[in-house]
């Protein structure tokens, strides 16, 4: 027990978390978009590996590292259109698009990364986001060093949460979107086009989850491996629920997992000897499991989630 | 656009509705061969062949088919009574841990028993598995595609954790893998050459009873009318709960019964890479099946042999043999597609 609060005084371990939350905030929130606006997005694993891939391979390439992010965020929202496309035009089922989507994806991601480096067999590698220690505040104890000597992705992902927030709750945009996931007819009323709403927050909220997986391979590792995001994708889906769509809880769910996983890495060093590490790699989904649990019951899903819009149609 | 249903659909339009799907499936990885530099029709063939053009290569498709057709008949059964269960790669895991479990020494039956203990047990775990994620949605409405997925990474851990702990083979010169199904479990081969095991013949009366249940029975007819619309059945009388716990039940006990035919019948031990995701490529498997339990075996023996023959493919012409399992992912899409278009029609208005 007290090698426990051990860790969790030492500031490598808030440094860590604060790392290890950037891809759930990107695919957390990505999510949120979708489910706001009334369209499940379980493309979100695919989608992440295809940001992961695309945007490492922009810069081993020869790319920048920025315009390999935005590439990423292109190629997330290329897939987030074909799931809208299925889901919001064609009214096809939301759970099969989006499992067909992620296996497509991600198939699709191993099949270029092949293509392209046919005979690597260890990964190549790039440099990655370089931490950047914002001055003063980074000489401040444990705080210091976990908030503000982290990589520049690592501070959108901080900054992306209170915009998002901004505009789901401040802005007419925002409150189309939100509409759009609780009552279709009424924005249809207003002359605000559901289809085209549904259609850009999906794109919106997959570009966002293709940064999360591009934040895997640009800024916490620095090549690609198979099998990388490895269930982040279910977590966040689980964190959307958690949160009960609101971007500030999203955040919060997205630390105590990140927390938790670096608790994780750190109590298998300790602990090691007496509990096997596959136990430790558990806690994530089965806490995950746990939340939904726990949320059940007080959870306000946006009522028109999975419901697909028609015009015309009567309700 | 407007989407409207058609009047009438003919059987032909329906029936073909998959075809179409993987014509379309075909063409659009045409596009990826292409660009690895191999020609189209070149590589098709060699697809062709390494699936079917011998007696060695047709044994090993049925051989690959078989988890194929119990994790689609899984797939199938759930999805029509609309409980996505995306699980059946944790309860394949599952059937192959009760396989071991009890199958390398802790009982021992005649063969002739010890067969079908196996598989009942196989089920059982399959099924109990599921358990949670069906009472967490019939009883607090939490979604049972993401409880599934989550426990798909679970049971796999779990799997390495004992084969690399407490239940590692001694014998394995350390390999993580588990003990030997004793002589009396293992399923006996069907031809004097090749892999192809007893679990086909399993997995046909699977299929048969499956599809049986489904058409003839009360559960059955209660399983499809859940699917269609679970508030009219609710109003007709049926208990929507207990259907779509049942109909859990049956589709975690045909993927377990997947894990106990790979383990016992085709590996005869359990390992890390027993399955390369058929639980994941049951689900193109139902969805090409239209799931109908019938339908399954050509669907799985299709997509076994896109399998089978990619690996032949990728060999002769250099093309990574991720090609199947963009195969895979493009026919789910394509068939949902296809399904629509054979009940709607799309009208283009200004």
């Amino acid at each position: 027990m007290s090698d426990f609060v051990d860790i969790l005084l030492t500031a490598g371990f808030w440094a860590a978390t604060i790392r290890i939350v950037s891809p759930l905030i990107f695919g957390t929130l990505g999510e949120l978009i979708c489910e706001r606006a009334g369209v499940l997005n379980l493309g979100i694993e695919g989608i992440m590996t295809v940001g992961a891939m695309s945007g490492w391979m922009w810069v081993y390439q020869g790319g920048d590292l920025w315009t390999g992010v935005l590439f990423a965020a292109c190629m997330g929202a290329v897939f987030g259109l074909l799931h809208a496309v299925f889901t919001v035009h064609l009214c096809l089922s939301q759970h099969v698009t989006g499992i067909g989507i992620t296996l497509f994806a991600s198939s699709l991601s191993y099949f270029v990364y092949r293509m392209l480096l046919p005979d690597a067999t260890t990964p190549p590698k790039i440099v990655p986001f370089q931490p950047i220690a914002v001055p003063w505040l980074s000489d401040l104890p444990i705080i210091g060093e976990a908030l503000f000597t982290q990589s520049a992705l690592t501070y959108l992902a901080l900054l992306v949460v209170p915009m998002v927030w901004y505009v789901l709750f401040r802005t007419p945009v925002g409150l189309a979107v939100r509409m759009s996931g609780e009552n279709p007819v009424a924005v249809e009323a207003q002359g605000i086009n559901v289809l085209a709403v549904r259609t850009g927050a999906v794109m919106v909220g997959s570009a966002f989850m293709a940064v999360g997986g591009a934040f895997i391979t640009m800024s916490w590792f620095d090549a690609f491996y198979f099998g990388m995001v490895n269930g982040r994708g279910w977590i966040c889906v689980a964190l959307v629920i958690f949160a009960s769509w609101r971007p500030g809880r999203a955040l919060l769910g997205a630390l105590l997992f990140a927390g938790l996983e670096a608790i994780q890495v750190r109590a298998q060093q300790s602990a090691g000897a007496f509990i096997p590490y596959q136990f430790f790699l558990m806690l994530p989904y089965v806490m995950s499991i746990l939340a939904m649990i726990v949320m059940a019951r007080k959870t306000k899903y946006p009522q028109a989630l999975l419901v697909p819009f028609r015009r015309g149609e009567r309700v | 656009m407007v989407i409207e249903p058609r009047e009438t659909v003919s059987v032909w339009r329906a029936g073909m509705a998959p075809v179409w799907a993987i014509l379309a499936s075909l063409i659009i990885c045409a596009v990826l061969i292409s660009w690895a530099g191999a020609s189209i029709p070149t590589a098709y063939s060699l697809l062709f062949k390494g699936a079917f053009g011998s007696a060695f290569a047709i044994n090993e498709t049925l051989t690959r088919s078989i988890p194929l057709i119990f994790t689609g008949l899984a797939v199938s059964v759930a999805f029509r009574a609309k409980f996505y269960n995306i699980g059946a790669e944790g309860q394949l895991y599952a059937g192959a841990l009760a396989a071991t479990f009890f199958g390398t020494g802790l009982v021992t039956l005649p063969p002739a028993l010890m067969v079908p203990f196996l598989v009942i047990m196989g089920a059982l775990a399959g099924g109990a598995l599921l358990i949670v994620p069906v009472l967490l949605k019939t009883h607090l409405k939490v979604d049972e595609v993401v409880t599934t997925l989550l426990l798909n990474f679970v049971v796999l851990l779990m799997v390495g954790y004992l084969i690399e702990g407490p239940w590692k083979d001694p014998a394995s010169l350390g390999w993580p893998q588990a003990a030997s199904i004793i002589d009396e479990g293992v399923l006996p081969t069907l031809l004097a050459k090749g892999r192809l095991h007893f679990g086909l013949i399993i997995a046909l009366f699977m299929a048969v009873i499956i599809w049986l249940m489904m058409r003839f029975t009360v559960q059955g007819y209660e399983i499809r009318a859940v699917g269609h619309n679970a508030k009219a059945a609710e109003f007709s009388g049926i208990n929507v709960n207990r259907t779509v716990i049942m109909t859990a039940m049956i589709s975690g006990g045909l993927a377990g019964i997947a894990g106990v035919s790979e383990t016992a019948g085709l590996k005869g031990y359990l390992t890390l890479d027993l399955s390369p995701g058929f639980g994941y490529t049951g689900i193109a498997v139902a969805m090409l099946a239209q799931l109908n339990p019938l339908a399954v075996v050509p669907a799985a023996i299709f997509l076994s042999a896109v399998y089978v023959g990619a690996d032949a493919m990728s060999r002769a012409v250099n093309i990574p043999t991720y090609i199947a399992d963009v195969l895979v992912g493009v026919s789910i899409l394509a068939v949902l597609c296809s399904v629509m278009l054979s009940q709607y029609r799309i009208r283009w208005r200004a």
